[in-house]
């Protein structure tokens, strides 16, 4: 369709709908330029204000939002993986720092991002304020009034009753009445009755609106008074919620330790369930070996008076204690290893953690004994869950089950660093400063234990035991206050979304006249706010209804009253 | 002969279905190819297309003159009332000035007007006009024969699995493309929308053979994480909004050449896009961009409530966090943002036409960024891609 227009159209009816009913009312045009800036500082404050709550305003703050956030998934940030940010900045000397300097790893509390989003809701508080306050006083006050000329509106008709039809005053109410029926808030004027209906669109906007407001309102206020933990848990081993018991501790700005609801959980037993599935050869399918199921048996108790109860913490099925959610975020195998140091004391003996590596938990282990004399030992290796050697001497682990556990260390004597007070990650073993008593290289060989059996180690400085193996489990506790306003909120949002989306609202206007030849004429013109693509559809409604009650007389026999120029009275515009 | 897996509930996997489903997943693939090609053979037979339809013009033309000769007066005004709704119709409402002068003077012998060919290809409300299409039609019909065999691949693939069958990267694309080529051939009942079957067609083709080539993943059970029931709420409409999106995607392409085309028509210009036949079988600019304008305003709520609200909610039942800037979350933002910036662009002096389409098209490459990129290059908690280690 080749259509002439000089400007690019514009779809938003919105506009061009106000404009075509200021023009039916027989008003100028409003003003839509932004005055200059008045002199001095409230003019020039009131100037930015005005800026400030405009819709293009909100539009690019919105698009600078969208941009802001981009960053973030570029480069690692603090909140996910602390430790890759340091890894990448150590790795990048030159770029990282300066992208530390512009908050690129802290995007979304960075000073930029958090100025792009506060002037956004600033912005949409002053723009939705002035919008509710004018929409109040549009639903507490009658239908606009009746335009003047009703033909300029998007949808018109009229219809001219025949001979015996109704007087104008009960032509009037009648038209009044179908629109109550069509749910419009109806006025009866003296020649015309104004109706309007769809309030609840503008409601949902301004609902949606503030309900972005309560959103950000509370994830403030649940990050300021959070706080999370994380809590490695061997087998039989208990944890008490307090601060002391944490491994990793992260509360918020206004967080206080009275925060903390002493409940109590106990990890009794840990099953792992596997992919099992083989085909008719008992040749394993796809997908074998891949985990299906973490169960912990726990027992939790809610306080101090409480009841201890036994439960279960699965993935995906936290549990609720003293208001915070413990999930099961992780697990792996602990084996039990006695040191007896070189003058056969017990100079370490219990559960060791190990990290898993991969699917079939190929696990890390590392072992500081600083407490063995008369030289502290250390040791690091793997723990195989399903050792296999596959001929090149190297062991490898083939299933995440325990079918073949074997350990397989190096070991080491001598200062390992931990009597100046200085930190260590305990899962990594500095061997700079070690002496080599097991390795692979040695002459003595690396150390392979089995369950049960026990190592010497060379010269006489000790041994190494294997007892058994324990399961572990590492639980996030979380507790955040703003949780439920988030949702209630989102919830909320999403309504008003719906609302102002998916309804329609619309003004219609029928008047009454007599005709030069002593009938009734009766006109009616529709116009809606907003997008509306069936406001047709809602017209033809009305037409129909009304030409149900009434008798209107056909199209042939009307005289052209000069209703519209070209078209007949009873034709509706657009059908 | 299938071992039950001890100590769980998981249903075992059923090998045999799982088969078929894989079967029927690239029978629908094919035919899909099929009915691309022939959309692709209709659109450059729309010059044909055209001709046909001035031919029958005429003709009625023709006999209406001689009926008019025939001094039947009713005939000429019931037709031209018909004419005149007919124009009507196919401009918008607040464009509705009919042109029904065209109507009356080509009436006048010389043989149909452009106008009024033009008004006899499309509607602007895309209900079904004049122009048969019969090449069209196979391919419709033959993309509701693709679409049953992928409806049975999908199915059978929960079926098999004993899950839903949205739990990785295979899944999912396979899945969008099932419902975008369901919501095309739904609309397709009331809206006449073959103008987009080439690109629907070609976007489907592409998802599918991406999904293949890119990520095969044999049906299997899926990690303890994605067990969950959120899964069917928050990847479903994750899917059903990105199918959304890909159809206005091409609508608002299409708008883009389109608004080109009628600059070129206007200012008299004879470039080769005022020529084409295919853009004169398309709806008006203005008409694609509010079409789209609906579709994209359900797929927002779509993405409000799918990846952002239930995705929060899920979030939290399994990583104990509703929002942790994780590189998909990221991106789940920044979409909602940009398709939240086009329903504002709409309601902006000045931000209507070109620009709201390419907000959308820019919504709709984000789309693909957290899908392509984002999965398979950035490692989070959401690296449930499937992908070999
Ligand atoms: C937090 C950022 C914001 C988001 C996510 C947002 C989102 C939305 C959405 C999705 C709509 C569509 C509803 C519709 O078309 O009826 C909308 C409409 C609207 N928004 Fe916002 N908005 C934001 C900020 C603002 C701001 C700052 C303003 C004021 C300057 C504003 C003013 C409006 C208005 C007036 C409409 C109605 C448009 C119409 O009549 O169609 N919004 N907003």
């Amino acid at each position: 369709m080749a259509e002439k227009r000089t400007t690019t159209p514009s779809a938003h009816r919105d506009n061009a709908r106000e404009d075509a009913l200021a023009d039916a009312v027989g008003e100028q045009r409003a003003k839509h330029d932004v005055t200059t800036p008045a002199l001095g500082v409230v003019g020039m404050l009131r100037w930015a204000w005005t800026q400030l709550t405009s819709m293009r305003t909100a539009l690019m703050l919105l698009l600078l939002l969208a941009v802001a956030a981009v960053p973030g998934s570029i480069w690692p940030q603090r909140v996910q993986d602390s430790f890759a940010v340091q890894t990448w900045i150590e790795e990048n000397p030159t770029v990282g720092p300066i992208l530390d300097f512009f908050q690129m790893f802290d995007v979304y509390s960075s000073v930029w991002f958090s100025a792009i989003y506060l002037l956004l809701f600033i912005s949409l508080i002053g723009c939705i304020i002035p919008r509710a306050r004018k929409h109040y006083q549009q639903m507490t006050s009658p239908p606009p009034r009746t335009p003047r000329r009703l033909e300029r509106l998007p949808e018109y008709g009229a219809l001219e009753l025949a001979d015996d039809g109704p007087s104008l005053d009960q032509a009037l109410d009648d038209a009044a009445a179908v629109l109550k029926k069509r749910r419009y808030r109806v006025e009866k004027r003296e020649t015309s009755v104004g109706a309007e209906k769809g309030y609840l669109k503008e409601v949902g906007n301004i609902l949606f609106h503030v309900s972005l407001v309560g959103v950000l309102i509370f994830i403030a206020f649940g990050s300021m008074f959070s706080y999370r933990g994380q809590k490695v848990l061997m087998e039989d081993e208990g944890f008490v919620n307090a601060l002391v018991a944490y491994d990793n501790f992260y509360p918020g700005t206004w967080f206080s330790e009275d925060q903390l609801e002493p409940f109590s959980i106990r990890l009794n037993e840990f099953e792992r369930v596997f992919d099992r599935q083989v085909d008719e050869n008992f040749e394993p399918l796809d997908g074998f070996g891949q985990p299906l199921e973490f169960t912990a048996h726990v027992t939790v108790q809610d306080g101090h008076d409480a009841e201890p109860e036994d439960t279960t913490l699965r993935v995906n099925h936290p549990l609720t204690l003293g208001g915070a959610q413990l999930y099961l975020v992780g697990n792996g195998y602990a084996p039990v290893v006695t040191v007896r140091d070189g003058e056969g004391e017990v100079a370490f003996s219990g559960p060791v953690v190990t990290r898993p590596d991969d699917p079939v938990y190929t696990s890390m282990m590392v072992i500081k004994v600083p407490d063995a004399q008369p030289e502290q030992l250390g040791f690091v290796g793997l723990f195989l869950p399903t050792a296999y050697d596959d001929g090149t001497g190297m062991a490898i682990s083939t299933d995440p089950d325990l079918h073949e556990p074997e350990l397989h260390l190096n070991s080491y004597y001598g200062d390992l660093g931990l009597d100046d007070g200085v930190p260590q990650n305990v899962y990594v073993l500095d061997t700079d400063n070690l002496e080599v008593l097991n390795s692979r290289e040695s002459d003595e060989g690396g150390i392979v234990l089995a369950p049960g059996e026990t190592h010497e180690l060379p010269d006489g400085l000790g041994t190494l035991e294997f007892e058994e193996i324990n399961d572990y489990i590492a639980i996030d506790i979380h507790y955040n206050p703003g949780e439920a306003g988030v949702l209630v909120f989102a919830l909320l949002a999403s309504a008003g979304l719906i609302a102002t989306l998916f309804l329609r609202r619309r003004r219609a206007w029928v008047t009454v006249e007599q005709t030069p030849a002593g009938r009734t004429l009766v006109r009616y013109g529709l116009l809606s706010r907003g997008e509306d693509f069936s406001l047709r559809d809602e017209t033809i409604a009305l037409r129909t209804q009304l030409e149900k009650i009434w008798p209107v007389r056909p199209p042939e026999e009307t005289e052209p009253s000069g209703v519209v120029s070209g078209e007949g009275p009873n034709t509706t515009r657009g059908i | 002969m299938i071992l039950a897996i001890d100590g769980t509930e998981l249903q075992p996997i059923n090998v045999e279905l799982a088969e078929y489903s894989e079967l029927f997943m690239l029978i629908s693939a094919f035919i899909y190819t099929l009915a691309f090609i022939l959309f692709t053979v209709d659109t450059a037979r729309s010059s044909a297309t055209i001709r046909r339809v001035e031919a029958e013009l005429a003709q009625e033309q023709e006999a209406e003159r001689i009926a008019v000769t025939a001094g039947a007066a009713e005939a000429t005004a019931s037709a031209q009332a018909d004419g005149a709704a007919k124009t009507a119709q196919a401009s918008t409402a607040e464009t509705s000035q009919p042109d029904t002068s065209t109507a009356e003077t080509s009436s006048d012998g010389a043989g149909p007007g452009e106008a009024e060919v033009n008004a006899e290809l499309v509607d602007d409300d895309m209900a079904y006009a004049r122009p048969k299409r019969p090449l069209a039609n196979v391919a419709v019909a033959i993309t509701a024969v693709a679409a049953a065999a992928h409806i049975f691949a999908v199915v059978a693939r929960g079926l098999a699995a004993g899950r839903w069958p949205l739990g990785n990267m295979f899944e999912f694309l396979t899945a969008a493309a099932l419902v975008v080529t369901v919501v095309y051939l739904l609309a397709l009942i009331r809206r006449d929308l073959r103008f987009l079957g080439v690109f629907v067609l070609g976007l489907v083709v592409t998802m599918m053979v991406a999904a293949t080539i890119g990520f095969p993943t044999p049906v299997g059970h899926v990690q303890p994480a994605l067990q969950s029931p959120w899964i069917v709420i928050h990847v479903s409409l994750a899917v059903l909004a990105m199918a959304l999106f890909t159809l206005t995607f091409a609508m608002n392409i299409l708008q883009l050449v389109q608004s080109r085309r009628e600059r070129q028509v206007t200012s008299g210009a004879e470039g080769a896009l005022a020529r084409s036949s295919f853009m004169r079988l398309v709806p008006s600019a203005l008409s694609l961009e509010n079409w789209s304008y609906r579709i994209n305003a359900v797929g927002f709520v779509f993405w409000t409530v799918g990846p952002m609200i239930t995705g929060a909610i899920w979030a939290r039942e399994s990583w104990g966090r509703y929002w942790g800037w994780d590189p998909k979350e990221i991106w789940t933002f920044v979409i909602w943002v940009v398709y939240a910036c086009y329903l504002h662009a709409r309601a902006t002096r000045g931000w209507t036409g070109n620009r709201a389409a390419w907000l959308s098209i820019i919504g709709f490459i984000c789309i693909i960024i957290n899908y392509a990129v984002v999965n398979v290059f950035f490692p989070g908690l959401h690296s449930y891609a499937g992908l070999p280690e």
